[in-house]
């Protein structure tokens, strides 16, 4: 037990690396075993991440179960792994969205081998994002979660899927790019990549080492760097038209991943690494980020409203959830250093909601997304005016299901969006009070898209276009569905054991 | 067993009714209904266990029942929920799940179980004679409605009420459009599935605003000076500690809020009101309520008198210590007195306007619920607070007998349309008539139900409660008394109106010819409730009128505020405005409509008001002026403004071709002057080009 418990962090990390190992042994027309293999690989690191969620939360405190190896010492670069309140949820989130992803590709018939193995690949990358605290390992993840990604659209995507997987390539590069220059920078200047080491050096590091930048320039120039590559990837308005794309031509459980963890890549880097490191550049820039992130919460909202394609319609549905995440995080920079306890309290919770909307948007999505899967893999279409309605009577099953997440998705109390949404809005209400108001609107045109969503599909007349059609859901798929549900409805009603250990690692985040 | 464990209890049965019968029981009709209706009557033997409990209490109200759990970390301290039986809360109790109760029962009968399945019945559409396809699913909605309702009522905290508040919301939306595939030969006619978004979103608008204030109220509880004040209550938003500590609310009352002139609490009290004007459907957010009739009627029974109505006003009457902080007697009023105040006394008599020339006997209701709950709200606007909770508590028994009521005639008429294989509007009450001797029991208790809502003087339950707020309105201020005067005069001659209409005469169809009494589950729970609407209201008799020992209810819920509220001297002059307010608009609508009852194809003597009768009837197009200045615009800048103009064109102008997208990006064919102008040209072409599109 001690023995695993020392190692569980890499253990969540490589094991699906040897899944993917294992799937690439077996040959490529025993579809089936390779699926079942693909999702049997894939419970080890969830099970992991389980047990590191649970010894992490039986106490809760700071960074632990720490591992250090070096790995390149001459520029200073390390083998440093560690989780904290942050980061725990996340890889959480990460262990249970991959096998249900996985489930949920199982109607996939095109080159399964290589397809799951990117799966898994895939699954390493966001889980080093999420437990790295060495900059240049953090950077290596962070493009292993990206190439993957890439081939999933881009091999198995719908019909515009080169154009979308092109889009998203050179979005996300455009930011890996000053990433990987700014890194190199903070590198240089403090002959570390440690971040556990630098966030108590470098908001303070003022020695001019490098002859050709100052040092506050190489500050400024590192932070708007690293928040260009977390905004796209966010993504935060005006960086995320890549996203609708990307999503409507990806293939289902390609969105559940995207949606579900790699937009949270992006709002973890703001935490894990912008907020600590350049805590008086992002108070600066904070109230333009809370203004961003009112645009998106809004515009997301209207954009959703606007469209007829169910897919592009939940993937607006993003852009306007992680509006939220992102207003929270505003919060937590502008109220950072401030000495008074009421807004720091409100900044807390703002920070503990964003990160709690982050957990809540990853179930949520990641199941609207795979509902519309499951419609269009029977209708074949994913436009609302073509379905037309009238599924529920072929359906019962699938449309309380749809309701039931839908009703996730819309923030509704009882169930875990709300206490995400409310949090973040009682947080910035007082530090941001028009931003806040102003991003209600967001809040109810997302009651009017996702009603529009429900009526356009479950109901109407029963429609005879879709007699025998075997709409209603089968059993592989109510199972991939179960779980989120079930998650929705616990983190609804009693949130404490998840936000209590994010509200510890926030505090530590506002000291 | 502690009193405050069984608080927590009281919800609990609905919603373990609702899981069992989704998840096991919905294919045995039988199995589900009795599951619901054990549910139901599990939580009302536990609200009466609670309420006889509490009302033997020394100094209740003083001292209260309740216990909360740490439920949310909140930075350094820690958000709890819980449970609060005050007098307040023991008056709901009383009535909530009383009502709720009835209406399962009947629904069992209305939901025509015991029949067979008619083959020519849709799932999705109302059942012509045979039983609801969907029987199982109804009452499992019904059952998650009544836990919505009992949440909201026993939650010690304004975000556990606001839960509760949102689950009703979710269901109403579901009820509404129950029967979501009907559709209506006339296309102008709202459908199920639409009048259900429509309610959801409208009161939604007020849902947003009012979560606002939440998060303001809340900030409030944690800032220094609270924390000074409050001490361990800070960083909650418990009822007991906030709206009991008259030196935070005269914080509240003192300190200025974001806009310039309103203190903080009446910054908080007006959004809160709003969520309220959209929950209780009030101008100009009532727009929801009317069609909200779409849904099968014992949903509506459920909306307009056990549940969602009931809990904007209760919520008001709740906050009531924060809306009125800072105000004494006799003083100006504070801002959310005044907007409820003016919103109330002109909802009253705007709503009671156009249920006058309503042709459906369910909207008729509708408009008379919108109308009496202004006067609910009005009361609150002049302080009345006793009057408003004890009018709350007799609209809901006579409202839900009326609801039944009207159900059960329709039923009636469905049944007889059946059987002379006619097609009508069974909800049409010209196509009624006569109904009196066809439905006896039906006829007596609407009767008494319509009567208790006009307020026939002292034998029902309507005046009692009406005459309080009356008589506080006529002490307090003259401008709502006179309008909450004509109100009631309207109230009285539509009520009348709609009995001639509907009983009284020869049957105008062969479906009114055929129409019979229902089963025993539609008539026993109108026969209760009837009880209720004639006798509930002596518990409020002034002292005055009479000594009959019953005139406990304002003494009793009075004392869940901490300063008594102020009761005006009792003088005769408001109780005969309102005798002859009931009397005379009765007496007007016999005179109309009694007297001569209608012949077939006789046209609505009102009529020869002429245009004011179109205004009237059209509600004065508020459905198309809405139509018009929210939703076209709003349909608009969501397709073209936001998605095709801003994110297609203006920002994402990323070609579609991979290849050109590669050359454009690695020669550098972006960047420089003369491609930024040709983009821009681009951008603008795209725009007019898609503008003319739409």
């Amino acid at each position: 037990m001690e023995f695993i418990l020392s190692r569980i962090v890499s253990l969540t990390l490589f094991t699906p690396l040897i899944g993917m190992i294992i799937v690439g042994l077996i040959p490529s027309d025993q579809k089936n075993a390779v699926r079942w293999t693909a999702f049997l690989a894939s419970l080890v690191p969830a099970a992991f991440s389980i047990a590191l969620w649970f010894a992490y939360a039986q106490n809760a405190h700071g960074m632990r179960f720490e591992e250090t190896l070096v790995w390149y010492a001459p520029i200073g670069a390390a083998y440093h792994v560690g989780v904290d309140g942050l980061s725990v949820p996340m890889i959480l989130l990460t262990g249970i969205l991959t096998p249900l992803a996985i489930l949920a590709s199982f109607s996939v018939e095109d080159r399964v081998k290589p397809y799951m193995m990117l799966f898994l690949m895939l699954e390493m990358g966001m889980f080093g994002v999420f437990a790295s605290l060495d900059l240049l390992l953090f950077f290596l993840f962070w493009e292993i979660g990206l190439v993957p990604m890439y081939f999933l659209i881009n091999q198995w995507g719908g019909k515009d899927r080169r154009a979308a997987s092109f889009k998203f390539f050179v979005y996300t590069m455009a930011g890996s790019l000053g990433l990987l220059l700014s890194i190199q920078l903070i590198g240089l200047t403090t002959g570390t990549f440690d971040i556990v080491k630098l966030m108590t050096v470098w908001p303070k590091f003022n020695k001019e080492v490098l002859t050709f930048m100052p040092i506050e320039s190489i500050k400024t120039v590192a932070f708007f760097a690293f928040t260009l590559a977390f905004a796209i990837k966010v993504p935060m308005w005006p960086f995320h038209t890549w996203l609708p794309d990307a999503h409507t031509e990806a293939p289902t459980a390609g969105s559940m991943i995207l949606a579900g963890v790699l937009l949270k890549l992006g709002a973890f880097g703001f935490l894990r690494l912008v907020l600590p490191l350049f805590p008086a550049q992002a108070q600066a820039f904070a109230p333009w980020l809370a203004v961003l992130a009112m645009i998106a919460i809004v515009m997301g909202a209207f954009a959703a409203f606007g469209q007829t394609d169910f897919k592009r319609l939940v993937a607006y549905s993003s852009v306007n959830h992680m509006g939220f995440v992102v207003l929270g995080i505003s919060v937590a920079a502008w109220v950072g250093g401030s000495t008074n306890e009421a807004l720091r309290e409100s900044a807390a919770i703002a920070a503990t909601g964003a990160v709690l909307q982050m957990f809540n948007h990853g179930l949520s999505s990641a199941a609207m997304f795979f509902l519309v899967g499951v419609v269009y893999e029977r209708a074949h279409t994913r436009d609302l005016n073509e379905i037309g309605g009238g599924i529920w009577q072929y359906a019962p099953i699938y449309g309380g299901i749809v309701i039931f997440c839908s009703m996730s998705s819309l923030g509704l109390p009882g169930l875990n969006g709300f206490v995400s949404e409310f949090m973040t809005v009682r947080g910035s209400w007082p530090v941001f009070t028009l931003v806040t108001a102003i991003s209600m609107i967001g809040v109810l045109f997302t009651g009017l898209y996702i009603l529009k969503a429900i009526r356009a599909v479950l109901h109407g007349p029963k429609n005879p276009k879709w007699a025998g059609h075997g709409m209603e859901m089968n059993v592989r798929e109510i199972a991939t569905v179960l779980p989120l549900m079930a998650l929705m409805l616990l983190l609804g009603v009693w949130p404490w054991p998840l936000a209590s250990v994010i509200n510890e690692a926030v505090l530590k985040l506002l000291h | 067993m502690q009193l405050d464990l069984l608080l927590w209890l009281i919800p609990v049965p609905p919603v373990a009714a609702f899981f069992v019968i989704w998840l096991f029981t919905n294919r045995s009709r039988g199995l589900s209904h009795a599951v619901a209706i054990v549910s139901i009557l599990t939580s009302w033997a536990l609200s009466l266990i609670v309420f006889f409990n509490v009302i033997g209490l020394k100094d209740f109200g003083k001292t209260v029942i309740g216990s909360s759990v740490p439920w949310l970390p909140t930075g350094e301290s820690v958000f709890r929920m819980g449970v609060l039986a005050d007098p307040l809360t023991a008056v709901m109790l009383f009535f909530v799940p009383l009502c709720c109760t009835m209406i399962f029962v009947y629904s069992v009968g209305y939901q025509n179980y015991g029949k067979p399945r008619d083959p020519h019945d849709k799932v999705g559409e109302p059942p012509h004679n045979g039983v609801e396809p969907m029987y199982s699913r109804f009452f499992a909605f019904l059952s998650l409605f009544a836990f919505g309702m009992l949440t909201l009522v026993v939650a010690d905290n304004l975000l556990l009420m606001f839960v509760g508040w949102e689950i009703m919301g979710l269901c109403s939306y579901l009820l509404i459009g129950f029967w979501y595939g009907r559709n209506y030969d006339h296309p102008k006619k709202i459908t199920p599935r639409g009048a259900a978004v429509k309610a959801f979103i409208t009161t939604r608008v007020g849902d947003v605003v009012m979560l606002l204030g939440i998060a303001y109220l809340y900030f409030m509880t944690t800032t220094e000076e609270a924390h000074h004040i409050l001490g361990k209550a800070a960083g909650t938003l418990s009822f007991r500690d906030i709206l009991y500590n008259a030196k935070f609310l005269e914080y509240l009352a003192e300190q200025p809020s974001v806009i310039v002139g309103l203190s903080v609490a009446a910054l908080i009290g007006i959004f809160l009101f709003i969520g309220t004007v959209g929950k209780s459907a009030q101008f100009p957010l009532h727009v929801w309520l009317p069609d909200a009739m779409e849904g099968p009627t014992p949903v509506s029974a459920m909306i307009h008198a056990a549940a969602m109505v009931s809990a904007g006003v209760y919520a008001v009457i709740r906050m009531y210590p924060l809306m009125s902080a800072g105000w004494e007697e006799g003083h100006a009023l504070t801002p959310p007195m005044l907007a409820m105040g003016a919103i109330g006394a002109f909802t009253a008599l705007f709503a009671s306007t156009i249920a006058v020339t309503q042709r459906d006997v369910k909207k008729v209701l509708a408009y008379s619920t919108i109308s009496q709950l202004g006067f609910m709200i009005a009361a609150l606007g002049i302080g009345a607070y006793v009057a408003a909770a004890f009018h709350l508590m007799t609209h809901a028994f006579f409202k839900a007998l009326l609801f039944l009521g009207s159900g059960s005639v329709i039923h009636g008429v469905e049944h007889g349309a059946h059987h002379s294989n006619e097609h009508l509007d069974p909800q049409d009450m010209f196509n009624m008539g006569g109904l009196r001797k066809k439905m006896p029991i039906t006829f007596w208790t609407f009767l008494i139900g319509g009567f208790a809502l006009a307020g026939f003087p002292f034998i029902t339950a309507g005046f009692w409660s009406k005459d309080e707020i009356l008589a506080d309105a006529f002490a307090n201020n003259q401008i709502v008394f006179y309008m909450l005067v004509i109100s009631a005069v309207l109230t009285a001659f539509y009520t009348m109106r709609q009995i001639a209409l509907t009983f009284l005469g020869e049957p105008r169809t062969h479906s009114a010819e055929h129409a019979s009494e229902n089963v025993w589950t539609m008539t026993y729970p109108l026969i209760f409730l009837a009880i209720f609407a004639l006798f509930s209201g002596f518990v409020g008799v002034p002292k005055d009128i009479a000594e009959l020992g019953f005139n406990n209810f304002s003494k009793f819920v009075s004392a869940t505020l901490v300063e008594k509220p102020h009761h005006p001297e009792f003088t005769f002059v408001p109780m005969i405005f309102s005798i002859v307010a009931a009397l005379g608009g009765l007496g007007l609508g016999w005179l109309v409509y009694g007297m001569k009852p209608l012949k077939a194809g006789q046209k609505d003597p009102l009529a020869v008001l002429g245009p004011i009768y179109t205004l009237l009837e059209n509600k004065y197009y508020f459905d198309e002026l809405y139509e018009f200045i929210f939703g076209r615009p709003a349909r608009w800048i969501a397709s073209v403004l936001v998605y095709q103009i801003m994110d297609r064109t203006i920002i994402s102008h990323f070609p579609r071709d991979p290849n050109r997208a590669r050359t454009e990006l690695f020669t550098g064919g972006h960047v420089g002057g003369a491609c930024l102008r040709r983009r821009l040209l681009f951008a603008i072409h795209r725009v007019v080009a898609v503008m003319r599109e739409q």
